[in-house]
């Protein structure tokens, strides 16, 4: 197992660049989730690292060797597409043992590793099927199981899940969680679903438009986005955020409301979990109409709309006793504000 | 309920109905063929619209077989492998190379390879003529060989592109990764999974060289190295055609191309990517 980095890679085609000033270090046995929205240079940054693109500038080092000239033959990892990628004339062992059949290992030797596989992914009685008479799940896991079998140096993953309706997603997504833990393997995984990062990732890498926003665990994105796309990007239902006019003591909002806020900041996020709602008439705060409700049975989120301000979301727990129309006052959890200034940055706290 | 229902029965009869039409219609002069060949020549004329003459033969195919009919058909059987296996070769390569591979000039090599089955090949054939002969090829088999091959490499060419256009990429970025060279994915997964496309490749080359007349005629004169569609023509005489033998010869000479079919049908069977990828 080897750790990864990554040093100024950028990546262009023809003119049109792509990816730019990527500097990454992944740890040994460490997880790593890309996430970012279609077309934010994720996956094009897990081909350069399988040797799939070459690299335009920059450096790429596995276990400490540069990378950049050798071909995906040498670089000694393994990847799971979203496609799957399995060879269909092959039966499931065969794909399996494909790697090491390449690598002219006898037979014999190639038996006990696909055997040990197919016993962690379940997969014992389907390893003289042919991937046409496979599942969507049980092919992803014959696609885990290749990856396996080899133990490789790093573990990539391309959107492995996107394929796979809801149900079995969760319960993939727990099967790659239980893997890792398992193996402890190097991995990078790239997805566009927030929750897969959030829930299997050591430490998330945010992506917009070729660059990197932010990295930090899943808590740090969560609690200190550094910026407004981040903010946007990380935690379900998406943030709010309100702009306002800096005022002394900090922020004016449209109807008058004024939230704290450090000095330089232009706007204020604040997640609708952290957004207080009560009946209108309870003193002074935000008031807002209650446009449509949402319950959830566990939760119940209510989309309001404040007169000049615009339209908020607030996530309650339970349910609530409101109907449609009726006003509320919306009041932030203070300590969990976060202000951001003119160009989205966020504007550090504590003065 | 009857557009979720069973279809009326009438409208199944009907449907088989009009493809038995369709069937009969297409193999009437396939049975007309093997008629006349087992007709006597006495009764040719005198029978000549019944559906099955009085009295049947073999003769015409012995006379067939005792003649010179068997040189052409090798000649014919060597020209249209050849074409097949070489056309098949230069194909593969080529759209595969399409398929895969942005190249400079590549919009340009496509256009002109299109641009060549727009011409009629009745104007082209005198400067294919000119050339053969001043290669010093004229009478030979590799003159038809060589024809062939270039009048049916654009179209096997579009053929087998889409072939391998049909074929993930994926796959062989997996074999890449698990250790492949470019050359082994190619051998190892992508070349199992064109098996079909090759087969209809091979296939449609084979017949078209099979049933060429124009160029056989023009650049083949002597006997010995006719092939049999001219030399059906040998049946016609000045003052008279030998039908019988004639359709006799046209009979054997459907065999090969059966055979051809029957032993490459099983690779044109479809879904055998199924599986690979999630449509």
């Amino acid at each position: 197992m080897a750790g990864i980095e990554l040093s100024g890679i950028a990546k262009s085609y023809g003119g049109v660049e792509v990816l730019r000033d990527v500097d990454l270090a992944v740890g040994e046995g460490e997880f790593v989730v890309l996430v970012g929205p279609s077309g934010c240079g994720k996956s094009t940054l897990l081909r350069m690292i399988a040797g799939l693109e070459p690299i335009t500038a920059g450096e790429l080092r596995i276990g400490g060797r540069r990378m950049n000239e050798v071909p995906p033959r040498g670089r000694d990892i393994a990847m799971v597409f979203q496609s799957y990628a399995l060879y269909p004339h092959m039966t499931v062992a065969r794909n399996m043992g494909f790697p090491m059949e390449i690598a002219h290992r006898p037979k014999a030797e190639r038996a006990g590793p696909v055997a040990r596989a197919a016993e962690v992914l379940g997969l014992g009685k389907l390893l003289d099927r042919y991937p046409r008479a496979l599942s969507g799940g049980q092919r992803q896991r014959v696609a885990m199981g290749r990856a396996i079998v080899r133990q490789p140096q790093a573990f990539l993953f391309d959107e492995p899940l996107s394929n796979l309706d809801a149900a079995l997603r969760v319960e993939m997504r727990l099967e790659i969680a239980r893997l890792h833990h398992r193996i402890g393997a190097t991995t990078v995984y790239v997805t566009h679903d927030q929750v897969e990062a959030m829930t299997l990732a050591d430490r998330i890498v945010v992506m917009n438009a070729g660059r990197i926003q932010q990295v930090g665990t899943p808590m740090d994105l969560y609690e200190r986005p550094a910026n407004r796309f981040v903010a946007g990007f990380i935690g379900s239902p998406t943030m709010n955020i309100v702009e306002g006019t800096p005022v002394p003591d900090g922020l004016r909002l449209a109807d008058g409301t004024v939230w704290p806020a450090p000095l330089g900041a232009r706007a204020l996020g604040i997640r609708p979990e952290h957004l207080h709602v009560a009946p209108d008439g309870d003193g002074a705060g935000l008031r807002a109409e209650v446009q449509l409700i949402e319950r959830l049975g566990s939760d119940t989120n209510l989309f309001c709309e404040a007169p000049g301000v615009g339209p908020l979301l607030a996530r309650v727990h339970g349910d609530v006793n409101l109907a449609l129309g009726s006003s509320v006052v919306l009041t932030p959890d203070l300590a969990r504000l976060h202000p951001f200034d003119a160009e989205g940055r966020r504007v550090p706290v504590g003065r | 309920m009857a557009a979720l229902g069973r279809p009326h029965p009438a409208l199944v009869a009907g449907k088989y109905l009009a493809l038995a039409a369709y069937v009969a219609f297409a193999l009437f002069p396939l049975y007309w063929l093997v008629k006349i060949a087992v007709t006597p020549d006495r009764l040719i004329y005198s029978e000549g619209t019944r559906y099955w003459p009085s009295a049947a033969t073999w003769d015409n195919f012995r006379e067939v077989l005792g003649s010179d009919f068997l040189r052409f058909f090798g000649n014919s059987v060597i020209v249209s492998l050849s074409t097949a296996a070489i056309t098949a070769v230069i194909a593969a390569g080529g759209g595969y190379a399409f398929s895969r591979f942005d190249f400079r000039g590549k919009r340009l090599v496509s256009a002109l390879l299109l641009l060549t089955q727009m011409f009629p090949l009745l104007i082209i054939i005198a400067p294919i003529y000119r050339i053969v002969a001043s290669l010093g090829l004229l009478n030979t088999l590799p003159s038809l060989i060589v024809t062939y091959t270039a009048f049916n490499i654009p179209f096997a060419l579009f053929l087998m592109q889409s072939f391998f256009d049909g074929i993930p990429k994926d796959l062989e970025e997996a074999a890449m990764i698990d250790g492949c060279t470019r050359m082994q994915a190619l051998r190892k997964v992508i070349l199992p999974l064109t098996l079909p496309g090759l087969g209809a490749t091979l296939g449609f080359v084979f017949t078209a060289a099979w049933s060429e007349i124009l160029f056989a005629l023009m650049l083949i004169r002597k006997e010995e190295s006719m092939t049999f569609p001219v030399g059906l023509l040998n049946f016609v005489s000045k003052f008279s055609v030998d039908w019988g033998q004639m359709m006799a010869a046209g009979v054997l000479a459907l065999v090969p191309s059966c055979l051809f079919f029957a032993f490459i049908q099983r690779y044109l069977v479809q879904g055998l990517t199924s599986g690979a990828v999630k449509g």
